[in-house]
């Protein structure tokens, strides 16, 4: 039987239109011909450097982008085209964001209302908690603000939001910057058994070595696109890899004695 | 409550420094202008017929030759003691003038200062969620052509508007002529109050408007409405669980700085509409030589416009949890 994957993008583009002085508009492209699939329980990293514009894949797929973007291309969830007005009906209940700081979330609402979008009623209240007491959170954490979190509370918080509803695809976008290399490594636990329930989770980062770690397959994205995808294994040995880049990008890796070739 | 307290006492001393320093300039000024004492006292008739021993003798009673310092010193220590000298024009004390004048202006300072303060916000906000729309632009227009609209012209316009061609509001004053002081009623008042209130409104709206809409704006975009739509939330529920609290608390400080400009304007249009308040009072004042109601007016509107700010500041730190919480900011 044939696998249906959860998210399938295909050709994806994303660019900006921007004004370049006073009247002409110019086209400025940030995405373009990026493929990724996912299957269910497994975790797929899109690695690339920061500022390369990776976060647009998330919010392409959420249908999020600013109002000057627009996009191309073949989005697909569970097996059929996802349409910006199913995203909207889908975003925050099968396909949920992480993001990666603190300052997504309202500076001056209290954490627990937050994570319940302000619902008020019994069934969620026990919900937060339970959550809570799931990622090691006191019960008090509920009643801080944003600004009273400490790093890594404010990281399980945030993953907190994803897991109120069952999602079937969990997109983490860059979720470890500022931890420590311990408590990265926990994140990324948490990663991992949401996969073993049996969602998809597509982790967007630059930390290269983390994606090796925990991701089955790695994407690997550079100039608007991603280059090749290969197994997290084959590309930890460094095996498979055709790509003059993801070559370098292996060679350049600590382990493997930071060589940087030139031309690159 | 310690820090409250530190907080409060720090807020107070800013005061009492900036009164020292308003009342220290104005008295320079004041000083270093042409009125003469004398002949603003005495009239120029009466000093004409004065002889040069007369004349000498009442500089000495008034301290004229005494130097500035002393001076100010003798006025600043009776203003303490509630004795703010007498005014020339009026024939009153200062502070019975003022306190007169005051409670005029403040009736239609707050009047102008409610609506302005609460249709602004609306505009803003309404402008600032649909940004680039039609409903935007129309807003943005209002707002931008009362901003470059003077208070004193659309003042004029009013009058010969609403006044002069369809008679629906009095056309100056506070009460109506020829009326005894006994038999005004409120209604007379506020309907007096009426159109200079809203004149002021309408200038003061453009600003609460251009500013909620920025603020508005930067609030729309910021990440955590990004992630709010990324979690489902629709347009209405994103304002009412974040939007709203965000762009009230820098509304509520704009609101309440926006004192000075109420006061600021409701000089020209008090000019206009004849109407007795503070403003009125002081271009009086300062056109008929009237220093001791000058000083006054301006100690006065100085601690009125600085209670303004300090109202907004005890709100601000009240109502933000990053500062009532002592966290950074």
């Amino acid at each position: 039987m044939e696998r249906i994957p959860v998210l399938n993008v295909e050709n994806l583009s994303v660019s900006f239109s921007q004004y370049a002085g006073v009247l002409r508009k110019k086209q400025i492209e940030a995405i373009k011909d990026l493929n990724v699939t996912l299957y269910p329980g497994e975790i797929v990293a899109v690695a690339g450097a920061s500022g390369s514009g990776k976060s647009l894949l998330a919010h392409a797929i959420l249908g999020i982008l600013p109002y000057n973007a627009s996009m191309g291309g073949r989005i697909s969830y569970c097996g059929n085209s996802l349409t910006s007005a199913q995203a909207q009906e889908l975003r925050g209940k099968e396909i949920v964001l992480v993001p990666q700081s603190v300052s997504y979330l309202d500076p001056l609402m209290k954490v627990g209302p937050q994570i319940r979008k302000n619902a008020k009623d019994k069934p969620s209240r026990e919900k937060t908690l339970e959550i809570f007491n799931r990622y090691g959170l006191a019960a008090e954490t509920e009643n801080l603000y944003p600004f009273e979190l400490s790093g890594g509370m404010a990281r399980r918080v945030l993953i907190s939001t994803a897991v109120l509803e069952k999602p079937k695809l969990v997109i983490a976008d860059e979720p470890t910057p500022g931890l420590d290399a311990a408590a990265a490594k926990r994140v990324m636990e948490h990663f991992r058994e949401i996969a073993d329930e049996g969602a998809a989770v597509l982790l967007i980062t630059h930390d290269l070595e983390l994606a090796i770690e925990t991701a089955d397959r790695i994407a690997i994205f550079y100039a608007g696109t991603t280059l090749e995808e290969v197994q997290a294994s084959d590309f930890a040995e460094g095996l498979k890899l055709h790509h003059p880049y993801t070559r370098a990008l292996w060679q350049a890796m600590p382990r493997n004695g930071m060589q940087v070739p030139k031309g690159i | 409550m310690k820090k409250w307290m530190r907080l409060f006492l720090k807020k107070i001393m800013r005061m009492l420094l900036l009164l020292l320093f308003v009342s220290v300039g104005a008295f320079l000024l004041v000083s270093l202008s042409p009125v003469d004492p004398l002949q603003a006292n005495i009239g120029q008739t009466a000093l004409g017929a004065l002889s040069q021993e007369q004349i000498a003798k009442l500089e000495t009673y008034w301290g004229v030759n005494e130097p500035l310092m002393e001076r100010y010193m003798v006025w600043a220590g009776d203003f303490l003691r509630g004795d703010m000298g007498v005014s020339l024009l009026y024939r009153q004390s200062v502070s019975s003038v003022i306190m007169q004048k005051l409670l005029n202006s403040l009736l239609l300072m707050t009047f102008a200062w409610v609506i302005s303060g609460v249709f602004g916000f609306v505009l803003g906000v309404l402008s600032g969620m649909n940004r680039g729309r039609t409903i935007d632009k129309a807003i943005k227009c209002y707002a931008l052509l009362t901003a470059s609209t003077p208070a004193f012209w659309l003042a004029l316009i009013f009058l010969l508007l609403f006044s002069v061609w369809f008679k629906l509001f009095p056309i100056g004053l506070s009460v109506p002529i020829g009326m005894e002081a006994a038999s005004v009623r409120l209604s007379d008042r506020l309907w007096h109050a009426a159109l200079p209130a809203l004149t002021l409104s309408v200038t003061g709206i453009s600003n609460i408007i251009l500013h909620t809409r920025e603020k508005m704006i930067d609030v729309m975009e910021s990440e955590y409405v990004l992630f709010a739509a990324a979690r489902g939330e629709k347009k209405w529920e994103i304002f009412k669980n974040h939007g709203f609290r965000n762009v009230l608390l820098p509304a509520i400080t704009l609101q309440f700085a926006s004192v000075s400009e109420i006061f600021g304007g409701s000089i020209l249009v008090e000019q206009v509409f004849s109407y007795p308040g503070l403003g009125q009072a002081v271009v009086t004042a300062g056109l008929g030589g009237d220093t001791p109601l000058l000083l006054g007016i301006a100690v006065i509107s100085a601690a009125i416009v600085f209670s303004g700010n300090f109202v907004a500041d005890i709100l601000y730190g009240a109502i933000d949890p990053r500062m009532r919480k002592g966290g950074r900011p």
